[in-house]
């Protein structure tokens, strides 16, 4: 299992019945993938829609029914589309179950950063502070390290999203949690030692008291 | 309302205006409005918008042909024009997180001086701003913003200016309608009065100015 597929099966397991999920680009939309048997939820897109479904069949897109990142999407029976007024006012104002979204570097204490890298990338923020700052539940889904560095560090060198603490962050080595605002080691991928995590982790890692194997 | 032909829509707007542009990755952007504002080489313009699409598409061709002095906008990072114009210099853009962004509008459209949004405290976008604590939480001053025009698109418009859009083609459209002196109408399909029901009218005809006619 390659290591995008690790991190959206472990997120898809922490979605519950009836809850309203914002998913990000990149990993993040993969988890729409492994929705659990029996699970229904609500996927809102930023730009209007609750109800997003699959990418649909060639010839069955339609030029206004899209993604936030503009791309064909289909609704699912029961969606509901609005104002972009709207669609921040259901993420800013606690309507929002759960968002994942990507991490470029998210520190000891659960700060993510993950809109710009000065000097060399800067695309905006688009929707992720506001999504950082409002939603009840933030998961962040991303690989433990870039190019063999720690994305998972003492302080953010990068600017800041948000100073909310993130609640997960899912990587395809770890399951960290931040209770008391300390990182801490939950969950282990299969076949991986605490010890090959504690090594691709510069924050330092509390061990949770009993570290459990990542079910995926 | 009057209508107009997208010829005389687009000379009303001078070179420096600024503009709210509806759409969300160029869907929803009035496309024609654009391709006429190209056709009449507007220069200097300043677009508040939720971002810049791609390049070859909505507000995209209005940032290739180095029509804009200013941009505001959530999000640049999938037109790389945008991006080397503001990198040399051409382009001022001003980054805003997208809920505040609208919502900045949506008080300039309402009479409201501004909005207090937990989005971006502790932030670079705090820079500059007042933070204001209610009941212990933190807050970000965010003022309200309007233009000389909105350019917005809708799906159906009646002969008198009532507005109904479709799908995630909605996004900035209804908003900015609310928020510039005057108000520019295209739409997918112009109708007659009634095949808006009035509970399905999103934007009210008294807002409306001018609906550009069809061809």
């Amino acid at each position: 299992m390659d290591a995008q597929t690790i991190i959206a099966k472990r997120i898809a397991r922490e979605l519950r019945s009836g809850m309203l999920v914002n998913l990000g680009i990149g990993i993040p939309t993969l988890v729409a993938n492994y929705v659990p048997d029996g699970v229904g939820v609500f996927f809102q897109s930023e730009n209007g829609l609750i109800g997003t479904g699959p990418i649909p069949e060639e010839g069955m897109t339609h030029p206004t029914l899209t993604d936030a990142g503009g791309q064909p999407v289909s609704a699912l029976p029961g969606a509901a589309t609005f104002d972009s007024a709207m669609s921040f006012a259901l993420i800013r104002g606690g309507h929002l179950d759960m968002t994942v979204l990507g991490g470029l570097q998210v520190d000891a204490r659960g700060r993510l950063a993950n809109w710009m890298i000065p000097g060399k990338m800067v695309p905006g923020m688009g929707g992720a502070m506001d999504l950082v700052s409002g939603a009840k539940r933030v998961i962040v889904a991303m690989q433990h390290t870039a190019k063999g560095k720690p994305k998972i560090v003492k302080e953010c060198a990068l600017p800041l999203t948000s100073v909310r603490c993130v609640d997960l962050v899912v990587t395809e080595l770890a399951v960290i949690g931040f209770p008391g605002g300390r990182a801490t080691l939950l969950e282990t991928a299969p076949g991986v030692s605490v010890a090959q995590v504690m090594e691709a982790t510069e924050a330092p890692l509390i061990k949770s008291e009993k570290i459990e194997e990542m079910r995926l | 309302m009057k209508t107009i032909s997208i010829e005389s829509a687009a000379a009303m707007i001078p070179d420096g205006a600024s503009l709210m542009i509806g759409g969300f990755m160029g869907v929803g952007t009035p496309e024609r409005m654009i391709d006429e504002l190209v056709r009449q080489h507007k220069g200097k313009l300043a677009v508040i918008a939720n971002d810049t699409a791609l390049p070859g598409r909505g507000i995209g061709k209005l940032v290739a042909g180095g029509f804009l002095k200013k941009v505001v906008a959530s999000h640049i990072g999938l037109n790389p024009d945008t991006q080397k114009q503001m990198i040399a210099g051409k382009i001022a853009v001003d980054l805003i997180p997208q809920g505040t962004l609208i919502e900045r509008i949506r008080a300039g459209g309402s009479g409201l001086g501004g909005i207090l949004t937990p989005t971006g405290v502790g932030t670079v976008v705090e820079e500059g701003k007042r933070r204001i604590e209610i009941d212990g939480k933190s807050y970000l001053l965010e003022t309200a913003l309007r233009a000389d025009f909105a350019l917005v698109h809708a799906f159906l418009a009646d002969y008198a200016g009532n507005l109904s859009y479709a799908l995630t083609a909605r996004n900035f459209n209804p908003v900015i309608a609310m928020a510039a002196d005057t108000v520019i109408v295209t739409a997918d399909h112009i109708v007659p009065v009634g095949v808006i029901a009035p509970d399905h009218v999103v934007t009210p005809a008294a807002v409306v100015d001018y609906l550009v006619a069809n061809r």
